[in-house]
């Protein structure tokens, strides 16, 4: 070495960095194992029951006969996840725009914050808990009912929507609301006719995660919406969703309900990935960083 | 000079007449104050008087008891080391300044003799009548060429059944249009630096406000295009009161009628630009635009 007191790297030191680097590489795989497991027997067991007819038939609710398929297992999802969409992604836009732009640091508006974090910890039994009691046992509107699962669904996926939204809008830049606000605008065309537009990428992520999530969840719906096997369009009356429908065959003694399940299984997986992809497509296109 | 800044010559004329007319559609369509029953002179030119303005951030006291008057039809420029409270006063002036969270403005400030913080005056048609350009471009970045220089109309509420002709005519005042007649629809944020400055006092320009308030609006500019946005200064100012902060002196001494300095939120000196910069009163002034601090 020359004497201006670089040193070279020690080998103590290149061992040091070889060791850690493997230890991180190791952790990173350890965490993928479980994943592709996953994938891997999704598929394994899953694929064999993709015939037409899984997708056409409905349940026959039969135990020695043809099971059937999951046609309004998926409508079901579709549907009640559609309304609780319905529900929370306005309302938690909503709420997001009020902590963004009226609430700022006040002390309400911290409150707020720190209930929808402890609602995003909530585990969702207990929505489905507090639905059960609050609208199925004092039997509004029927005693089980698809529409009672959307609200279940819905507080579930309220507090997802609202911080997605929450970090999207702060993202938008101080500078174009101030450039609107000092060319005149009042605040309400600040927020409709700049803020939301140019947040408009990142507020649909958001909510396309918050319905995958809603999606796959079981226990809300298990006592607010029961099963059913008929497909009905009919919100009003028990319905069969994705999540129940595994969540009973999975346990049958039969092979063929118990394939059901992992053909069930497979298809809610491959909607909430065609979801997370057309989420991050339009997250792609965001204008924002 | 382009051929299309060539049309910005004839134009200060009709601009003036539709402002001081103040019977444009548009202007009625959208709850617009009357100005002259509110103490707005009719005419072109409109002077704002600034009365013991005092501007807080929380604790810190950023402009601290302010007189000063901008007269009409003039460039005023604000220079002062940074910190002094030239983007605080200047914010005050079209009440910006309270939108900070925490932040207060104390004393008066009137356009004519307006007082723009009496009660009953509604922010947003202060701010319409007294616009304003940022440091950095700001242009909206879901919005085309087009659609930026409307917006001012749009989110105001102004309906105007000559939106077009409006927005054609204040990319001409900025000298814009050659540059951007055959792109109109392309976004906003596709254009340079300069052009994005030029596009954002296009917005401001499109409102018709009184006066045009800048704040270091060439910071982020190079050389040329400071010029380009410096020579449009010099045509607005026979339509607009304007005033501009920045930290460039000579920028300052190519531009201003007459130039403020200030020094730990007080004015030290206002006077005539050449005096300013040749024969300061003020010994600190002299230190300052000799280049000794700041």
């Amino acid at each position: 070495m020359s004497d201006i007191g670089i040193a070279a790297i020690s080998p103590a030191r290149r061992r040091k960095d070889r060791l850690m680097r493997g230890m991180l590489i190791g952790g990173t795989v350890i965490a993928l194992i479980p994943l592709v497991l996953i994938i891997y027997y999704l598929l394994l067991k899953g694929l064999g029951s993709l015939t037409g007819s899984f997708f056409t038939s409905d349940p026959t609710g039969s135990f020695f006969g043809p099971p059937g398929g999951i046609r309004s297992a998926i409508f079901g999802t579709l549907e009640i996840v559609a309304l609780a969409s319905l529900i929370s992604i306005p309302i938690g836009i909503g709420v997001a725009l009020y902590l963004t732009e009226y609430g700022n640091e006040s002390t309400f508006a911290n409150v707020v914050r720190y209930f929808v974090d402890v609602m995003t910890g909530v585990p969702s039994i207990v929505f489905g808990l507090f639905i059960y009691i609050v609208l199925v046992l004092s039997g509004i509107g029927g005693s089980f009912t698809g529409w009672k699962g959307s609200i279940a669904i819905s507080l579930l996926m309220l507090p997802i929507v609202v911080r997605s939204a929450e970090v999207v809008l702060l993202l938008v830049p101080g500078a174009l609301r101030e450039a609107a606000l000092a060319l005149g605008a009042p605040r309400w065309r600040v927020v409709t006719r700049v803020v939301l537009p140019t947040a408009l990428p990142g507020l649909i992520t958001g909510s396309l995660l918050a319905i995958a999530r809603g999606m796959g969840e079981t226990a809300p719906l298990l006592f607010t919406v029961a099963t059913a096997n008929a497909l009905t369009f009919n919100l009003g009356s028990q319905m069969n969703t994705l999540p129940t429908q595994i969540f009973q065959d999975i346990t049958s003694p039969r092979n063929a309900i118990v394939s059901r399940a992992w053909g069930a299984a497979l298809t809610l997986v491959a909607i909430i990935l065609i979801l997370n992809l057309i989420a991050r497509a339009i997250a792609r296109r965001s204008r924002l960083a | 000079m382009t051929p299309p800044d060539t049309d910005t010559q004839a134009e200060p004329k009709e601009q003036s007449q539709m402002s001081s007319a103040g019977g444009s559609p548009a202007e009625q369509a959208d709850e617009a104050p009357n100005l002259a029953e509110m103490g707005v002179r009719e005419g072109a030119g409109h002077a704002i008087n600034v009365k013991g303005l005092h501007a807080y951030y929380g604790n810190t006291h950023a402009v601290k008891g302010i007189d000063i008057t901008f007269p009409a039809n003039e460039v005023t420029a604000i220079i002062g080391p940074s910190g002094c409270g030239k983007s605080t006063m200047v914010r005050c002036i079209n009440r910006m300044h309270e939108e900070i969270p925490g932040a207060r403005a104390e004393g008066s400030v009137s356009l004519d003799d307006l007082d723009i913080y009496g009660s009953g005056i509604d922010v947003t048609s202060v701010r319409r009548m007294i616009g304003m350009v940022f440091q950095k471009p700001n242009p909206f970045p879901t919005m085309s060429i087009f659609d930026n220089v409307a917006a001012g109309l749009r989110l105001t509420g102004t309906k105007s059944d000559n939106l077009r002709e409006r927005v054609h005519k204040s990319l001409r005042a900025v000298g814009l249009w050659g540059e951007v007649k055959s792109r109109l629809n392309e976004p906003g944020i596709g254009l340079s630096g300069g052009q994005q400055q030029r596009l954002c006092i296009a917005r401001t320009v499109a409102v018709e406000p009184e006066v045009i308030l800048m704040d270091e609006p060439c910071s982020a500019l190079d050389p040329i295009a400071t010029l380009r946005v410096e020579e449009l200064i010099d045509e607005l100012k026979s339509r607009y009161t304007i005033v501009i902060v920045t930290h460039n002196m000579q920028q300052a001494a190519r531009v201003a009628d007459s130039t403020v300095f200030m020094l730990d939120g007080e004015v030290v000196e206002h006077a005539p630009t050449n005096d300013i910069f040749t024969h300061p009163k003020d010994e600190r002034t002299e230190r300052y635009v000799t280049g000794k601090f700041g």
